[in-house]
């Protein structure tokens, strides 16, 4: 679960200095060519059966650290490898055979299926894709499937419209499944589900898991749901990993001012601990990834910044076993 | 306290066209001067239905067939036109969820904001910007005069809302509603935006009713708090009564839902198997019955009324279920359906 003394001996997933860049225009005509820095040099691994969860608001890169990562955007620079060899680099065809390991689901369970294919032809779409099984005993997969997310098998002649967001989610669970992956990023997996529902979904990836010995990265900007569901937890503002930690030491003792600013910012369900709690929000707003500030991209917000901060990059580095921070005043 | 706001039998329904949605089936609840009323509920509950219709902002499909909606004795439902103008923007105050959506994107700040200004409060122009620039310093953003010359888009998400709030409050409302006003913003920019309501509220003495799925805000902010189902209210308590000592099935489901910040995280988290019903009939049973873990013979023939519990701490704790459920012993985790 946690790394060892080499960092990554048993890391299915590992990322090096990872940047994203997107060219963008910006001006109200498209005047101006401009930089989004929407990753920028992130490292990070993921053991073997393990769950790290992402965290980061809105805009942070949190998906593009996910989709980069799974070679769905080209990386700017940086390396990722995948069970110990490099995929950075690959052509799609030398890709291809990854692909099937490598499965992602997405917050939106509305958008992604196709409205005219029954729900049983979008479970089965990647089976016929790599080549994993065809006729009866793609119907039989199909059916098993269902009934792993806890859809009846018969829904499969059914369509998205038929079906509520959590039955989409499971649908959508189900097609990344289906040719047995090793590794999935949950991109917001329950974001646009109800609460009751959202613990159905949560159960059934834990389920899932144990089951079927998978790796997750799991994105999210729920702090609480992150703790549930993750071994490890890597908190990213505006392009850059700040903190990551095994998930008690994260949330006990959070060492970078960032985690616990947003630590502070949740809300806790007890009205008499809220009402005692102290209530330091922090001011300003998340700047542009565009222009994102110099030295610690948090100096702007940050309570505690002092001289190096608004010039020099804080190093990644490890200040306990596991525990990874990046800030000058720690 | 008085009573500022009294909602009785509210009954409003969709025509659609297979027939009827019934959004909201006899919600009755009551407001006193400068207390704070949380509504919470999943999706397609009735929570937004319910403020529309006491503003009679509704959509043309939907009509109110029942009900009264009293302020300071007044009867919004009855008033004509001209008078409901002056309730809306002026003694009652709105923020909706997504600002960007109620802000005009052609028009500048400072005219939107001085609109009710005017309109309510028969400043002049001049006299409405000035006021405008100190409301937008006193939610937050500063160089107040400067920003009223720019556009929403000029504004980031979490500053929109502000904008809105400080819109919402100018005329000095007796109610504020504000619905979902942080479910779009990001962690850091909700729990800004929170504290600057409590602030203004217990500045002012507005009294609020903030609209939430989220129980732990409410947590926060509430003095009582309102659950609705199926266009039903399910459950109304304080809101310590409601999180120590929740008696309908549906509440208990909620917080058991809720993975928090403490605790054991190696345990699983209570669900609640199924989903809403949809609302095309008036139910002659109780909504939650599908998906109820407590539910008896009786629930499937009778939808129970909204009726103070036994042994309550507090005598405005109410809830609409045939079962005292903590005289029953439930097995397992969640109801009906799935898992
Ligand atoms: N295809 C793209 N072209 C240009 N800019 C992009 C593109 N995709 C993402 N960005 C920008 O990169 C930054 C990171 O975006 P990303 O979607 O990764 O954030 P996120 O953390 O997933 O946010 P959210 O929580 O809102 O999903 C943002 O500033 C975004 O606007
Ligand atoms: N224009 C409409 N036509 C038909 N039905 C409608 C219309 N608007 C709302 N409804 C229905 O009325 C019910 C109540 O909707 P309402 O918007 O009040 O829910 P809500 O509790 O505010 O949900 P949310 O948390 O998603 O905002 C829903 O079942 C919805 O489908
Ligand atoms: S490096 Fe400086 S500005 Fe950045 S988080 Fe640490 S103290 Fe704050
Ligand atoms: S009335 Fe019956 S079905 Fe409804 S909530 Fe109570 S026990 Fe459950
Ligand atoms: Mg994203
Ligand atoms: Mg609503």
């Amino acid at each position: 679960m946690s790394q060892t003394d080499n960092g990554n001996s048993d890391a299915l997933v590992r990322v090096e200095n990872l940047t994203k860049h997107f060219s963008v225009r910006i001006g109200a005509y498209g005047e101006t060519k401009a930089t989004v820095h929407a990753l920028d040099e992130v490292s990070f691994d993921v053991q073997r059966g393990e769950t790290l969860g992402l965290v980061g608001e809105s805009g942070c890169g949190k998906s593009t650290a996910g989709l980069t990562l799974l070679q769905l955007h080209r990386p700017t620079s940086g390396k990722v490898f995948f069970d110990e060899s490099e995929v950075t680099g690959l052509s799609d065809k030398e890709m291809r055979p990854l692909r099937r390991r490598m499965q992602i689901i997405f917050q939106d369970p509305y958008s992604t299926l196709s409205p005219r294919m029954t729900i049983g032809n979008a479970i089965g779409e990647p089976l016929w894709l790599h080549e994993l099984a065809s006729g009866q005993e793609a119907q039989e997969r199909i059916a098993e499937l269902l009934d792993d997310v806890g859809l009846n098998p018969a829904f499969a002649f059914r369509y998205p419209h038929e079906f509520s967001g959590g039955q989409r989610q499971r649908v959508c669970i189900a097609r990344a499944l289906a040719c047995e992956p090793d590794f999935i990023v949950c991109d917001e997996p329950i974001s646009a589900l109800d609460v009751s529902i959202q613990a159905q979904i949560i159960n059934l990836l834990q389920d899932l898991q144990e089951e079927y010995h998978l790796t997750y990265l799991f994105i999210a900007h729920d702090l609480a749901v992150v703790r549930h569901i993750s071994d490890r937890v890597a908190v990213m503002y505006l392009g850059r990993v700040v903190e990551m930690a095994p998930k008690e030491k994260l949330f006990e003792n959070p060492l970078h001012p960032y985690t616990n600013a947003l630590l502070l910012s949740v809300p806790v369900p007890n009205p008499r601990q809220e009402r005692q709690r102290e209530h330091t929000v922090i001011q300003g707003n998340v700047p542009s990834a565009i222009s994102p500030p110099s030295g610690c991209r948090f100096h702007p917000r940050c309570p505690l910044a002092f001289e190096p901060c608004d010039h020099e990059v804080p190093e990644w580095r490890e200040v306990e076993s596991g525990h990874w921070v990046a800030c000058h005043a720690v | 306290m008085s009573v500022l706001l009294d909602v009785q039998e509210l009954q409003t329904r969709f025509q659609v066209r297979k027939g009827y949605v019934y959004a909201v089936n006899g919600v009755s609840f009551k407001l006193e001067e400068g207390e704070t009323l949380a509504v919470v509920g999943e999706s397609g509950c009735g929570k937004s239905v319910t403020m529309l219709s006491l503003v009679r902002l509704l959509p043309p499909a939907a009509s109110i067939e029942n009900g009264k909606v009293l302020l300071r004795g007044d009867d919004l439902l009855q008033i004509d036109q001209r008078q409901l103008r002056d309730v809306r923007g002026g003694q009652i105050g709105m923020i909706f969820q997504d600002p960007m959506t109620s802000l005009n994107p052609f028009i500048n700040i400072g005219t939107q904001m001085s609109e009710p200004l005017i309109y309510h409060r028969g400043m002049s122009k001049k006299e409405a910007l000035a006021r405008s620039a100190e409301l937008l310093e006193m939610v937050g953003i500063p160089d107040g005069e400067a920003r009223l010359r720019e556009y929403p888009h000029q504004f980031s998400g979490g500053m929109r809302q502000r904008v809105m709030i400080a819109m919402s409050m100018s005329c000095e409302p007796a109610v504020l509603i504000a619905d979902e006003p942080t479910t779009a913003l990001d962690v850091t920019i909700q729990a800004q935006i929170v504290e600057l309501v409590k602030e203004l509220r217990d500045r002012s003495g507005v009294a609020v009713i903030w609209i939430t799925h989220d129980l732990s805000v409410v947590a926060g902010i509430a003095d009582r708090v309102i659950v609705m189902y199926a266009g039903y209210i399910v459950e109304e308590a304080p809101v310590d009564a409601l999180f120590e000592d929740p008696r309908h099935p549906y509440t208990v489901g909620l917080m058991g839902a809720l993975p928090s910040l403490e605790g054991d995280t190696g345990t699983r988290l209570t669900t609640i198997g199924g989903s809403p019903p949809d609302l095309e009939d008036l139910p002659d049973f109780c909504p939650f019955h599908t998906r109820c873990p407590y539910s008896i013979d009786r629930c499937r023939t009778e939808n129970p009324m909204l009726e103070p519990v036994a042994d309550a701490s507090d005598r405005g704790h109410r809830a609409a279920c045939w079962v005292d459920i903590r005289e029953v012993e439930v097995q397992s985790n969640g109801a009906g359906a799935s898992s």
